[in-house]
């Protein structure tokens, strides 16, 4: 217990974990003020002006369709081809759409729904988090063996797997007390930007326990990956490992996968990108969908082939990175020299 | 007198495909009595860390058995971890923690009572800059530091891998007065060091290693005169003697080089056959001293050291116990 106390106090003392964490917090926050800048409440006045911006695109319609109307008859009586002007052979099909089309809805200005919007929130907040949690997880085991610190903790402690993975525990303690009250700023927040800047209407006690939901999956997607940065970079022993590794996995196992799927023309190419599945495992499920593929509807369309990423699928494929980069860690812990 | 460490048979294999087996520890032994310091000495690349980081659970070993204050390690090392302090190799340190901080985590780790951090901060004579980050001190400060994190346990076995480098010299008489003083308390001090002259100054019994095996042991006066290769002083009252002194004596078997006032003799047994042989020629002897060797020409010899003009010697170029013979060891060996 005692080392765990400390590792947690070690943790706090560290300036790059502070300075990441910060820098996190204040891209969540500039994500906030964004949101707040960016939408506006919608009130009779943004209503008006809306339907008045609807009907004047209506109006602008029409005059292009008059103007076009009259050209096209000009070039016929000129003896000329209407069809090389883009014009049909009958004048008279070219009509100005009806006034429905142009819907005052359309030019109403940004508004934030906090039960529609709030939820997509979630991704970018767990995804910063994560890459936050990857990088401090990374170097504070990094920095512990680059400096010799792990060593000298072993001489006092030699029991490898005990210190190795009460870093771990004090180290994810911590990312989940960032996470767990920055989840509720971030809530708080966008509430308030969809009451000054929005709406906050149609909240019911369903969506509450949905979003709850929501931010646990968040959670437990920084705690993982928290846990993989610093694994790695045990393995490894430096933070470069880890970062390097991560970069070589986003460039070569991402983007170039990417690139040679679509050459190899592959369905649902998405499906091979790890990305994905974190987006399913928030969101609940991704729908891809194959717009080479043609399914026939009953009124004769055409409907691409879809292919649906359930978060079950997800927990599977990411519990399993996961427990592979920490048995890997710990047996290296506990079968390498430490030199 | 018990024995706090004891070595037997260690031994461990580094493999490299490409560069084949280096034996690091070949059947090392050693023994450090409770209560003495214990010097340890050998060249670079003999072993010395490697059996220091064995012995404390850094590096598994491939053979042979250790045991420290009478348990059997590395296996019993949570048992014992709390009464050895140790320092191997240079001190290392997280550049950002302050001193104060870096011994205050140590102490939470170990369960150490908070009040030993000031205690060992005042016994290394850092209590004053304490309070600076460790990237700004010197290294003899940063090595001050380590033998304070040492310190830290009140334990009964210390060990110190090269706690003079980077000290001044007043830093280097401190240390010596210090590990001096700790075992007149009571502690077991294991002394790695280069600075043979301290080890001589200081250490009850030392063990010297070379290729990962030892080759000398014993307390520091008997390892001395055991191989002081009965080297003797001569002077005559006429100096003109000398010469024929020197053959007489060459001729007798005995190793002589001539100086320009004496005679260096060596390997005799008896320096009094030496003023009987020449006194039965005529010529009187004025200074008969036998010299005593210092530890440095003893390591120097024992490990086949020495630098020899116009060879540059190779780090793992040294003596290999049993065939007494320079041995290039290393990688392939």
């Amino acid at each position: 217990m005692s080392l765990y106390r400390t590792e947690l106090r070690r943790l706090g003392k560290r300036r790059f974990t502070r300075y990441m964490t910060l820098l996190g917090l204040l891209v969540l926050a500039a994500v906030i003020a964004s949101a707040f800048f960016t939408n506006q409440k919608v009130g009779p006045d943004q209503i008006a002006a809306a339907e008045r911006e609807a009907k004047a695109n209506y109006q602008q319609a029409v005059r292009d369709t008059e103007q076009a109307r009259t050209e096209c008859e000009r070039v016929k009586a000129d003896g000329g081809s209407v069809s090389s002007r883009g014009f049909p052979e009958n004048c008279a099909e070219i009509m100005p759409p009806p006034p429905e089309a142009f819907d005052p809805q359309w030019s109403l200005p940004p508004t934030f729904r906090f039960h529609e919007d709030f939820g997509e929130t979630l991704l970018t907040f767990a995804m910063l988090l994560a890459v936050v949690g990857f990088v401090v997880g990374a170097s504070y085991v990094g920095a512990e063996w680059n400096t010799g610190g792990m060593m000298n903790l072993l001489l006092w402690r030699p029991k490898r797997l005990t210190v190795l993975l009460t870093k771990l525990a004090a180290l994810l303690t911590g990312t989940a007390v960032v996470t767990v009250l920055a989840a509720a700023l971030w809530t708080l927040c966008f509430w308030l930007v969809g009451h000054f800047r929005g709406t906050t209407t149609e909240v019911t006690p369903g969506l509450w326990r949905s979003l709850g939901l929501t931010e646990l999956r968040a959670l437990a997607l920084v705690l993982a990956v928290t846990t993989v940065g610093f694994a790695v970079a045990s393995l490894g022993r430096h933070t470069a490992f880890a970062l390097g590794g991560a970069m070589a996995f986003l460039v070569v196992g991402q983007y170039g996968v990417a690139i040679a799927l679509s050459l190899a023309d592959v369905r649902f190419p998405d499906a091979w990108l790890v990305p994905t599945y974190a987006m399913a495992w928030i969101k609940k499920q991704v729908t891809l969908q194959d717009y080479q593929a043609c399914i026939a509807t009953p009124t004769g369309g055409c409907m691409p082939d879809e292919l649906t990423i359930t978060w079950q699928q997800s927990s599977l494929l990411l519990g399993a990175g996961l427990m592979i980069a920490l048995v890997a860690a710990m047996w290296a812990m506990r079968r390498r020299d430490v030199a | 007198m018990s024995a706090v460490l004891e070595i037997e048979g260690l031994r461990k294999t580094y493999k490299s495909r490409r560069r084949g087996t280096r034996n690091a520890l070949d059947g090392f032994d050693m023994r450090v009595a409770a209560g003495e310091v214990h010097g340890f000495l050998g060249p670079n690349g003999s072993g010395k860390t490697t059996t220091l980081r064995t012995l404390l659970g850094l590096i598994r070993p491939d053979g042979g058995r250790m045991s420290v204050l009478g348990h059997e390690v590395p296996a019993a090392l949570p048992v014992v971890a709390g009464q050895i302090g140790a320092i191997v190799e240079s001190p290392q340190f997280f550049p950002h923690f302050t001193a104060r901080d870096t011994l205050d985590l140590l102490a939470g780790a170990g369960e150490v009572p908070r009040r030993r951090v000031d205690e060992v901060l005042e016994q290394v004579g850092l209590r004053d800059r304490a309070g600076e980050r460790v990237k700004t001190y010197s290294l003899g400060m940063k090595q001050r530091l380590a033998v304070a994190s040492a310190l830290l346990k009140d334990p009964k076995l210390l060990i110190l891998d090269e706690p003079a480098n980077g000290l001044d010299p007043g830093g280097i008489r401190e240390m010596r007065t210090l590990v001096r003083d700790l075992a007149a308390g009571g502690m077991t001090v294991l002394l790695s060091s280069h600075i043979l002259g301290e080890i001589q100054l200081i250490c009850d019994s030392v063990t010297i290693i070379s290729l990962g095996r030892r080759v000398a042991y014993g307390p520091v006066s008997e390892v001395l005169a055991e191989h002081s290769h009965g080297s003797v002083r001569v002077r005559l009252e006429s100096p003109t003697d000398l010469p024929s002194a020197a053959e007489l004596l060459d001729r007798a078997g005995i190793k002589v080089t001539a100086q320009a006032d004496h005679l260096m003799l060596a390997g005799v047994e008896k320096p009094a056959m030496v003023s009987r042989l020449l006194a039965d020629q005529g010529l009187y002897v004025s200074e008969l001293a036998p010299v005593a060797a210092d530890l440095e020409s003893v390591f120097l010899d024992l490990t086949a050291t020495a630098p020899v003009p116009g060879q540059h010697r190779q780090v793992d170029q040294s003596t290999k116990v049993g065939d007494r013979e320079v041995t290039k060891g290393g990688w392939g060996a």
